[in-house]
């Protein structure tokens, strides 16, 4: 890919981000680096789609330690989780042979696994030796009568992030406006519910969480023409522009994909989250708002209503378990406030949230949620956060995986709320889920024996303090 | 004995290949206060990283030198100083190793000349470095960590062949990547019940073995090899090779120190293990401990007691050559029959793998195979899940990564008391399922009908 098409992916207007200086897309520094590269963001936006096959064009490293290990889950089709490579060996490179391998690897995974079509991930080997992969694909599409969409995300092209775009942008030149919609069952036709179309872009159905809203909007009569891309199907992601509104869930990663869609098919979009009540409730409202359909708000508000009514009495008695414990929050962006909100709604305090990758609105949105002299911390270092929990007398923290050991080895209880997790905190019922798992955390007896000193040290202590 | 052959299909399908840079970072993990630093673009580390922490369920150390667009097509040598730099002043590690890859070496990248440089440019550094080449379009985990093991003994051994056997307890062990924290102790323990004082290198069994310890975070690993040790190492009286793949780095050590080795393919099962035990009492002169012949006995009461189901049971196995060798060996020596053997590169062990065919594959061969030899019982890795459940087989985890199981480090595979454990484990998988090999009921035509019993043979099932 060339450096100036690189440049353009990068000035996205929609992103708040985009005028702010902000560590988040800044070049990474050698020796203190610790995301993901561009293929790791391209493969994790698109790898939800279920019956697709997904090929990683290069040698082993990039798909021997990452394939089919994302939490997200698919109601149908499992090809998604068999990883394909190219597996490019010393004399691919050498000679050049990585072409033909790729050509001959598609003819493979379309005869072995008749795929809905083909997705192939560039590579930093290949696109570095010049494999012009787009051809290779454009052939085989051809030859072989079905999509092969090429996505070109070397890893040293740039972070995760500009992956995440790098995919999205893939999807909207060689996918979405391709096909149509599924025509709608007899059975879903019911009287005095108008059906609306939506998509969903940015939600992953990480550990099955976005089952516990699918029937609020089934309900509502919005229906889901694509969700990118948990769950998703190639045919949904085809027919994408048949949307009124777009959801961005919760992520500025895919914004470019929404501002384009808005441009090139006039579709409006709205960014919201499903975590926590309140949160949940306002992605459903704005939905009703962007549609501009009367019954809907009302209907809309009486689900809320009714909904709200409900979680609130089974969340009531762990609010008193959880009620004045306190938080450490670390993760980027926008879940720095939208699961502050969801915190507070179980009675808990957040003493620091992480803003590395938060704009000046975030900012002045935790602010507004979390009080004038809310504590952010700008660095994720273990050392930083562990002197926060200790400075702030955190009870706990929640972050990504990969700060749990971090925690763990302090002796600090810990939430995982990323990609990993085994855990779905959507919607309202997840709520009871996220309540659930801080108190098996918080409450659990091994704490005070792992902080404790051994018997026989505390013998010693008396006898000699 | 096995003919090897190469599955011939352009796609790798369902991996089982973990790339070179992951086996070098694996055996610097070994090494005490170390950091690992693969010279790369960022996703290369970040991908060893969740690999690792998944597998340990522990804090990883690591580091790249976050190749971008730019330094990948003008030159990446700065980032290496600068990387080395920021390490040193940030983490104060005493050693760090630091591994190409895939990128960086198709770009041209000369590793040990940019060290031998920063070396020159900074001659009061005390911090260990150790350079070394593991291109993932070549080779796999268990090379990537023998040229790891290699490059640590060229750089921190001094040649020195004059001082074999100052040390005279002292035993050099070069432990692969196959073996497992548990195994190391079980080693060091066998070792040590000689009078002997062993050395290992890496060890894992002292950093990655899941202890907590009083700081709340330490930036390198807290445990593994001393730096120093290796100065040590031409003062052994003897040195250890566990593993085929070791057998470079072993002549080199053997070079450098003048210390003589013993060389063992495999340490699992009752002969495996016999030959080590018989090795150590002929070098030390002292009577096999009384608690080994103890362990021996139990081993052999466990073949007694599992010959019956293992005995022609059919076993599918993936995984790196010197784990596929040992693990087969150890089912051939019950009886058992490996009908499928699949490695993710080629080795020469595999030659010796007791069984018809080696196929250089992935999991799908695995998959292929199993289905066409009717395996009873599948041995791979956590990837092998997927494939368990299309087959209908259990899965006994063994192998890179095991991420769908708690203690990966802590199982033991190895030696008398190992081998009593995997033979206890694989016979109860073929007794948990023996049911499925059951004759089915036949009522006879003169019958008068009747209801249908429940549970006809429950007796049967057990017994």
């Amino acid at each position: 890919m060339q450096a100036k098409e690189l440049a353009v992916l990068m000035d996205e207007p929609a992103c708040s981000h985009n005028t702010k200086a902000k560590s988040g897309c800044a070049p990474a520094k050698p020796g203190a680096s610790d995301g993901g590269c561009a293929f790791d963001g391209a493969q994790i936006a698109l790898l939800p789609i279920a019956d697709v096959a997904h090929i990683v064009h290069g040698s082993i490293a990039c798909a021997g330690s990452s394939w089919d290990n994302r939490g997200t889950r698919s109601s149908g089709p499992r090809l998604y989780r068999t990883g394909m490579t190219t597996d490019l060996n010393e004399q691919d490179v050498i000679m050049g042979r990585g072409e033909k391998r790729l050509f001959h690897g598609i003819d493979q995974a379309i005869r072995d696994h008749s795929p809905a079509a083909v997705f192939v991930y560039n590579t930093c080997v290949p696109a570095l030796v010049g494999d012009d992969f787009e051809a290779v694909c454009r052939a085989a599409e051809k030859h072989f009568g079905l999509p092969v969409v090429p996505v070109d995300a070397a890893g040293f092209y740039g972070t995760k992030n500009l992956g995440n775009r790098l995919a999205g942008e893939a999807m909207l030149r060689y996918v979405i406006g391709t096909g149509e919609p599924d025509p709608l069952p007899a059975r879903a036709q019911r009287p005095g519910i108008p059906v609306h179309n939506i998509n969903l872009i940015g939600e992953y159905n990480i550990a099955g969480e976005f089952w516990q809203v699918l029937p609020l909007l089934d309900e509502l009569g919005l229906r889901i023409i694509c969700s990118l891309s948990g769950d998703a199907r190639f045919r949904q992601v085809q027919a994408m522009h048949h949307a009124e509104v777009n959801m961005v869930v919760c992520a500025k990663a895919l914004l470019n994909v929404a501002r384009k869609m808005q441009d090139q098919y006039g579709i409006p979009w709205f960014e919201g989250s499903f975590y926590g009540v309140q949160d949940t409730s306002d992605a459903l409202r704005s939905f009703a708002r962007l549609l501009a359909d009367s019954g809907l708000i009302q209907r809309t508000e009486a689900l809320i209503a009714r909904e709200e009514a409900r979680i609130n009495q089974l969340l009531e008695p762990w609010r008193n378990r959880l009620r004045g414990k306190r938080v450490l929050l670390y993760t980027g962006g926008v879940k720095s406030w939208s699961i502050v909100s969801a915190l507070q709604d179980l009675g808990m305090t957040v003493v620091a949230t992480g803003t590395k990758k938060s704009t000046e609105e975030d900012k002045a949105r935790i602010r507004e949620i979390m009080g004038e002299d809310a504590k952010m911390l700008t660095e994720g270092s273990p050392r930083a956060l562990l002197d926060t929990i200790n400075e702030y007398r955190a009870d706990l923290l929640i972050a990504g995986g990969r700060n749990m050991y971090t925690a763990l080895k302090a002796r600090i209880p810990f939430l995982d709320i990323n990609q990993e997790r085994e855990f779905g905190y959507a919607g309202y019922d997840g709520m009871l889920e996220l309540a659930r798992q801080l108190c098996l955390t918080l409450e659990s007896p091994i704490w005070s024996g792992l902080r404790e000193p051994a018997p026989w040290h505390k013998v010693d202590e008396v006898n000699h303090g | 004995m096995a003919e090897v052959i190469k599955s011939n299909k352009p796609l790798t399908v369902n991996p089982l290949k973990v790339s070179q840079p992951m086996g070098a970072i694996l055996a610097f993990l070994g090494i005490d206060q170390a950091i690992p630093m693969l010279h790369g673009s960022q996703g290369c580390s970040a991908f060893a990283k969740v690999f690792f922490v998944r597998h340990f369920r522990e804090p990883i150390p690591l580091q790249t030198t976050a190749m971008d667009q730019t330094t990948t097509v003008l030159g990446a040598d700065d980032n290496v100083t600068q990387g080395l730099e920021t390490i040193i002043e940030k983490r104060r590690p005493r050693m760090i190793g630091v591994a190409t890859t895939g990128l960086s070496e198709t770009q041209g990248s000369d590793i040990q000349g940019l060290v031998k440089r920063y070396c020159q440019q900074h001659p009061d550094e005390t911090t260990a470095l150790v350079p070394v080449v593991t291109p993932d379009y070549s080779g796999g985990l268990e090379t990537g960590y023998a040229l790891a093991v290699e490059g640590m003994i060229r750089h921190l051994v001094p040649e020195d062949t004059s001082r074999v056997g100052e040390q005279a307890q002292q035993i050099n062990v070069l432990a692969p990547s196959m073996l497992t924290g548990a195994d190391l102790d079980y080693l060091r323990d066998l070792l040590e019940s000689f009078g002997l004082r062993p050395v290992i290198l890496p060890d894992l069994s002292d950093s990655l073995d899941g202890h907590l310890m009083d700081q709340d975070f330490v930036p390198v690993t807290t445990g593994g090899t001393p730096v120093e040790a290796f100065e040590s190492l031409g003062r052994a009286c003897r040195t250890l090779v566990i593993g085929h793949s070791l057998h470079r780095a072993a002549d080199l050590l053997k070079a450098r120190t003048g210390v003589p080795d013993l060389r063992f393919d495999s340490l699992m099962g009752l002969a495996a293990t016999d030959q080590l035990v018989q090795a150590l009492h002929e070098l030390t002169g002292k009577p096999v401990p009384a608690r080994l012949e103890r362990q021996r006995s139990q081993l052999q009461d466990a073949q007694l007691d599992s010959h019956f189901m293992l005995g022609f049971a059919r076993f599918a196995i993936a995984a790196d050559p010197e784990l596929l060798f040992s693990l087969s060996a150890l089912v051939a020596e019950m009886g058992g029959e490996v009908v499928a053997a699949v490695s993710p590169h080629k080795a020469h062990i595999l030659s010796r793998v007791p069984c018809e065919q080696v196929v250089l594959g992935d999991l799908e061969d695995l998959e292929n195979q199993a289905r066409a030899g009717r395996a009873q019982v599948l041995i791979s890795n956590s990837h092998a899940d997927e494939t368990a459940r299309r087959l209908g087989l259990p899965l006994i985890r063994a192998g890179w990564p095991i991420y769908d199981r708690l203690g990966a480090q802590h199982q033991l595979w190895i030696g008398y008391q190992g081998g009593r454990d995997t033979l206890i484990t694989l016979a109860n998988q073929l007794l948990a399922v023996s049911h499925r090999h059951e004759i089915p009921a036949r009522v006879s035509i003169y019958s008068k009908p009747e209801p249908t019993c429940e549970v006809p043979h429950a007796a049967l099932e057990t017994g």
